[in-house]
């Protein structure tokens, strides 16, 4: 093994991955598939949608915010994990309002997605039904708070042109919720708009005006499924 | 803008500018800044959460989210008096429900308002710390204790007349309660003194021991002595000084979490109220230990009626050179700041603890890495329960051979026990590890006793058949919160109120915590209307592991341990209740669905609707 390197197995797996790597990340440069919604690209992960959790040790454990260490034995398509992490998209869906067929967002969201994976056609808890506002001050961007999962990614993804904070999170418990400052409407521009649409998982963050540029049958997911065999 | 706002908003600039000069601009002191604005303008407008922002040079949504988090801010006008209520299982066991409805009486509105006026708001909270002495309500900051309707009556009749809060205070309490810079309704209640804390300590004796035995060997005597952390978790102690003084970095923190939220615990404030010399001390041996110069006191907002006595007993600390620089002539520096929490239950898990310090939200960090190696601003720090710190003084003043002598050899020397609940002798109790509760709740004078809450909401319910279970590490442990329900209470109301204090202080970060206990709530009041099956049973606690596996903090991970327990415990209460004929029954109640649109057509539903119903309605 080269300098910097440490290996470890995942459901039995051999995997070599670089050190300060988290156990996410290890998993894909491997090949293997480990959910994930709140974790993206290069940002720093947040830890907020559990889907990754793993078993290390008998522990459960987030993978995107857990080093993968030298050694590590990591469980990962288990029966067990597998039913915790569709009921923790049960619960995602049911704290929300997601009427895929008016979403702006469907079959390029990546919570519809993963619905799709674990082959969930009835949550397994009764629907919450949030009341909540749009918010639509904003020039070129709306939110839909109901159908907002509260991944952050938004909030650590998404800044102003002159690089200050605009989006933030608010309240807790239940009633937690994105914030944008609309305090200087030219903060959020077109293309702060598209970045944070593209950003989103999920049809929170809508640029406006836009709407249903590529069919819906023909996005991400789609294509995908279609090149699987699998349509949806 | 005409000409008149443009005045009240320089006018307002001014003054946030004044508070904000106060903490010399530091971001970090940004909750005592909105502790600050609230206090004076009763609320935090839009326009006041901008200029902080502004003046601060933060950016606004992070004012924003901060001044939401907490419970004792608000963006809507609290009133000039705010009145909180305490909702804890104790409170409402002490008839804290009559205490609600003379308050709405007496000033015409009901919980959740303010006077049109904007004189006197209405608020409930989360257990206050006063467990012992309920109904106990805050107003402004200010406590007072063993509510009845003619105090109500004439507390009201004080704010209408614009007099001070403090004057309305009426008997002291006793100990230091009565001192003029503490003057509290609020009682000590201390039923056993044991020998490690309620007994005669000379300042500055511990900070000499510990100066003769030397930094690497104070850590090594209190890892002899098996001191683990008082507040809950348990850790070692010895261990956690030890990882944080071999972490390296150039400074290093000692954080005092007096935090005390966990409904039934309120050892904590008796702690500070009469012995805040040995918790300092212990603090400034742990800075010894770890070289650490800088010390900060989180305490809990609902405690802040503690903080200018406890200012003054550093000031005093100081001129008597136990702290400050040159600590006895050393060359050891060491000095304590008290940060103020502003209502969050969450603050004391240790990461959330050390964000709400920085001025944050509270929320729990992502671990690794653990405080020791990257706490307070990023730096090693160690974060102590008060008591823990009390017990380290002594251990170092006495040897750790004086505390194994205590307890029992895996949970050594004392606990501080919270006794609330259905007893003659409510109070605090400092007895040594290893007591059953069966001779606990003979001390404390239970009789008929149902169940026995240890170690409060998060901890377990046990039933009689567990009653020779020792209170220690590796059986029943406890952070100090012992609650009592007599044969005669409902548990299950009791178990939907500890569900609901969950979903109240969830930070609302992970999924599991923010719906999972929102789930389990309503899981239980399907049960408690009498729509429950024996699926449904087991639907929660499948539910409730899951909650407890993918959690991202110890709040999430035990929030279902009321449920749980109870279910394990007392299984014929809600086996009595599910209905057995049926194996399946829908979520959907009509009773309970047309309820809220008869109130709005103002007609009784057509349908029989029996109390239970109406009062299991949750306001949202």
């Amino acid at each position: 093994m080269e300098q910097g390197q440490i290996s470890l197995t995942i459901d039995g797996k051999e995997c070599v991955a670089k050190e300060g790597q988290s156990i996410v990340q290890a998993a894909r440069e491997n090949g293997l598939f480990i959910p994930t919604l709140c974790d993206f690209r290069s940002l720093s992960p947040a830890g907020t949608c559990r889907v990754c959790t793993v078993k290390v040790g008998g522990r459960f454990v987030p993978g995107c915010t857990s080093p993968a260490v030298n050694g590590m034995v990591v469980e990962n398509e288990t029966a067990e994990l597998t039913d915790l992490r569709r009921a923790l998209v049960e619960m995602l869906i049911v704290e929300g309002n997601h009427m895929c067929p008016s979403c702006e967002k469907s079959g390029n969201c990546e919570l519809q997605e993963l619905a799709h994976h674990y082959r969930i056609v009835v949550p397994r808890y009764p629907f919450l039904f949030p009341v909540q506002k749009v918010e639509a001050r904003m020039a070129h961007l709306f939110i839909e708070h109901k159908r907002c999962i509260q991944c952050l990614r938004c909030v650590r993804g998404v800044r102003a042109k002159d690089g200050h904070e605009i989006f933030g999170f608010m309240r807790r418990g239940s009633d937690v919720r994105i914030t944008v400052d609309v305090t200087d409407p030219e903060a959020v521009s077109e293309a702060t708009a598209k970045k944070a649409m593209e950003i989103c998982p999920v049809g929170a963050l809508i640029q406006k005006r836009v709407g249903f540029r590529v069919p819906i049958g023909q996005r991400r997911f789609d294509r995908k499924h279609e090149k699987d065999g699998k349509q949806l | 803008m005409n000409e008149r706002t443009i005045l009240d908003l320089n006018e307002t600039r001014n003054v946030i500018i004044e508070i904000i000069d106060q903490v010399r601009g530091d971001r970090t002191q940004l909750l005592a800044v909105l502790r600050e604005c609230q206090s004076r303008w009763r609320h935090l407008s839009p326009q006041v959460i901008t200029l902080i922002a502004e003046e601060m040079d933060l950016s606004r949504v992070h004012v924003e989210g901060v001044a939401t988090f907490y419970h004792f801010l608000s963006r809507t006008h609290r009133g000039n008096y705010t009145v909180y209520v305490n909702t804890s299982a104790t409170a409402e066991m002490a008839g804290s429900h009559a205490i609600v409805k003379a308050f709405e009486r007496e000033v015409g509105i009901s919980f959740g308002e303010t006077t049109s006026d904007r004189q006197i708001g209405l608020r409930t909270t989360s257990c206050i710390g006063m467990c012992d002495q309920e109904p106990a309500i805050l107003i402004n900051d200010v406590v007072f204790t063993r509510m009845t309707d003619a105090k109500v009556t004439k507390i009201v009749a004080g704010m209408k007349a614009n007099r001070p809060v403090r004057d309305l205070v009426e008997s002291l309490g006793d100990g230091k309660n009565a001192l003029e810079e503490i003057h509290a309704e609020v009682s000590n209640h201390i039923r056993v003194r044991g020998p490690v804390f309620f007994t005669d300590f000379e300042p500055g004796t511990a900070l000499k021991a510990a100066m003769n035995h030397g930094a690497l060997e104070v850590i090594d005597e209190v890892k002899q002595s098996g001191l683990r952390g008082r507040g809950g978790a348990g850790f070692d102690t010895g261990q956690k000084w030890g990882f944080c003084r071999a972490a390296e970095s150039e400074t290093r923190y000692v954080m005092c979490n007096a935090d005390e939220g966990e409904p039934g615990t309120f050892k904590d404030r008796v702690l500070l109220t009469e012995m805040p010399e040995l918790i300092f001390e212990g603090m400034a041996v742990a800075g010894y230990a770890i070289e650490a110069k800088h010390g900060i006191l989180y305490l809990r907002g609902e405690y802040a009626y503690l903080k200018d006595y406890l200012e003054n007993v550093l000031t005093k600390m100081r001129q008597e050179h136990l702290l400050g620089r040159r600590i006895l002539g050393t060359r050891f520096s060491f000095d304590i700041q008290i940060k103020v929490g502003a209502g969050a239950y969450i603050c004391g898990e240790e990461s959330a603890l050390i964000e709400s310090a920085e001025g944050k939200r509270g929320q729990p960090r992502n671990r690794p890495p653990y405080p020791v190696t990257s706490g307070y601003l990023r730096r090693p720090t160690i974060v102590n329960n008060v008591e823990t710190f009390g017990a380290a003084a002594k251990i170092i003043l006495n040897g750790a051979a004086w505390f194994r002598k205590m307890g029992t050899p895996a949970s050594s020397g004392v606990k501080v026990l919270s006794v609330a609940g259905d007893c003659e002798r409510p109070g605090i109790y400092e007895v040594e590890w290893g007591m059953s509760i069966r001779e606990l709740l003979a001390i404390c004078g239970a009789k008929d006793v149902l169940a026995v809450q240890v170690g409060g909401p998060s901890g377990q319910c046990i039933s009689q058949n567990e009653f020779d279970r020792k209170l220690c590490f590796s059986d029943l442990s406890t952070g100090g919160a012992v609650t009592i329900f007599g044969q005669k209470r409902d548990l299950l109301s009791i178990v939907h109120n500890y569900m609901e204090f969950f979903e109240d202080e969830s930070c609302g970060f992970c999924v599991p915590c923010r719906t999972g206990n929102t789930l389990l709530i309503k899981a239980l009041e399907k049960i408690m209307v009498g729509n429950g099956t024996a699926a449904d049973i087991e639907n929660i606690k499948q539910l409730g592991k899951t909650i407890k596996a993918t959690s991202r903090c110890g709040l999430g991970q035990s929030s279902p341990h009321p449920l749980l327990s109870t279910i394990r415990n007392f299984t014929e209460i809600y086996q009595k209740k599910v209905r057995a004929d049926v194996d399946f029954l829908s979520q959907f109640d009509l009773k309970f669905a047309v309820i809220d649109s008869c109130v709005a057509a103002n007609r009784k539903p057509n349908l029989e609707i029996d109390s239970e119903v109406v009062d299991g309605t949750r306001p949202n």
